[in-house]
């Protein structure tokens, strides 16, 4: 089925599988792998992408019936990069440099997590960065350092 | 698949209508996970996550809500029911509240549903359109066992409806953390003291969401003997109210956790649930 939807800004179209989520839609037709594909049933959050402005598990939703919806991926983080190396987004250079990155995996999805967080609340506590997180799963870092980014990316400063 | 898009109420029955077998398809987050995992191939969708007339929310006396309504947006408005409030804070994560709707959670019926014991202890009613008319099912007769309820294959799940109880009610879930977690066992108590109604609901503890007759008559009483005011109830007293919770359930041993288990989270549930509902205003 053929399908045209906006991605990070512009109007893209591709032939959509049969049954075919947004996650390998973007992934596999469009060639946007920052979102990561595990578990593909909504427990681990590395397919975040940002879908008519709500955070959603893109594994969750049928590529079909995306037609016309706006969706917004990590590579859209990169690209608006302000500060930082270069590409890197504010947050993404906070997750570098606190040490939030270890196998790298979660990270799209914790970095798109974290932007939707402080889009709405620009000074989090801890509970509310928890809470934000919740559907993001790290099995490297025990969160510590990715919350100490989240706190360092909030205030601007650098850990 | 042919995947049709839904744009009112009126195109979302005459899609169904004229393809019943077609499967409805709201926030995803159910019906994704089995076409993911290849065991669901349907041969064709109806999306109806774009259908504004499900959105509706309104409060006035009696709360209705469009079964469009996610539960992020219970939990962040008012929707006239603190115990689905404190339901929709446990459902899944920030991601699938976003996208998960409370008409999906009916319609799925899954007996860990965690709007519907709610949703029980309420009474709350189930409104289902089709394309021949609009009927209207209590929540107690909705649901006839594991993801199987009363809906016909060209009907909609369009709202739900309750008398507004006031603020004695509470929704308590046991999992094995605090975030993404199928509930092992679920409560819903809801004390409405201007009707002198108790309603108690279970998830996770038998084929379909229960009731328990005996520990409402139980509360009843107790709420009855302090002319439905607020009140201290005994340590004695919510203890023989969580027995009679755990005596209503009828759970199996699974995955999740054994029968027994169950019977005793829900008696611990139950006695907490009654000392905190007893001193709502």
């Amino acid at each position: 089925m053929r399908l045209s939807l906006t991605v990070n800004g512009a109007v893209r179209a591709a032939e959509a599988r049969d049954g075919e989520s947004l996650l390998t839609f973007l992934r596999e037709e469009l060639a946007l792998p920052g979102s990561k594909n595990a578990c593909e049933q909504g427990e681990c959050g590395s397919c975040s992408v940002m879908l008519d402005d709500a955070l959603v598990c893109s594994c969750l939703v049928l590529a079909a019936a995306c037609v016309d919806k706006r969706v917004e991926t990590v590579e859209a983080l990169s690209a608006a990069a302000g500060a930082g190396a270069p590409g890197l987004h504010p947050i993404q250079q906070a997750f570098l440099d606190a040490g939030a990155v270890q196998c790298g995996f979660c990270t799209p999805g914790f970095i798109v997590a974290a932007n939707a967080l402080l889009a709405r609340n620009p000074e989090p506590c801890d509970v509310e960065i928890r809470e934000a997180l919740s559907g993001n799963i790290c099995r490297c870092t025990g969160y510590g350092k990715i919350l100490e980014a989240v706190h360092a990316a909030a205030t601007g400063r650098r850990p | 698949m042919k995947v049709d898009v839904a744009r009112d109420l009126e195109g979302a029955l005459a899609l169904l209508a004229a393809d019943p077998t077609a499967d409805v398809l709201n926030g995803g987050t159910d019906l994704m996970v089995e076409i993911n995992f290849g065991r669901r191939r349907p041969e064709a969708v109806v999306a109806i996550d774009r259908v504004g007339e499900l959105r509706d929310v309104s409060l006035n006396g009696t709360v209705r809500l469009g079964a469009g309504v996610t539960f992020t947006t219970i939990l962040e408005r008012d929707c006239g029911s603190t115990a689905l409030r404190e339901a929709a804070r446990t459902v899944g994560s920030p991601q699938i509240r976003n996208a998960a709707t409370i008409g999906g959670n009916v319609a799925t019926s899954s007996p860990a549903g965690d709007s519907l014991p709610v949703l029980a202890a309420l009474d709350a009613t189930v409104h289902l359109r089709s394309a021949r008319g609009a009927r209207a099912v209590p929540f107690a007769e909705f649901m006839t066992g594991p993801k199987k309820n009363v809906r016909a294959a060209d009907e909609l799940v369009t709202a739900l409806e309750w008398n507004e109880a006031g603020p004695a009610q509470v929704f308590m879930k046991v999992g094995t953390r605090n975030a993404m977690v199928i509930s092992v066992a679920g409560l819903a108590l809801v004390a409405d003291r201007a009707r002198k109604r108790i309603g108690v609901g279970l998830g996770s503890c038998g084929p379909t969401i229960l009731r328990a007759p005996e520990a409402e008559a139980f509360a009843a009483g107790l709420f009855e003997e302090h002319s439905w005011g607020p009140f201290a109830a005994s340590e004695v007293a919510c203890a023989e109210f969580g027995s009679k919770v755990a005596a209503a359930a009828r759970p199996i041993d699974d995955v999740r956790g054994t029968a027994a288990y169950r019977r005793h989270v829900l008696a611990v549930m139950g006695a907490r649930a009654l000392a905190r509902v007893a001193r709502t205003a």
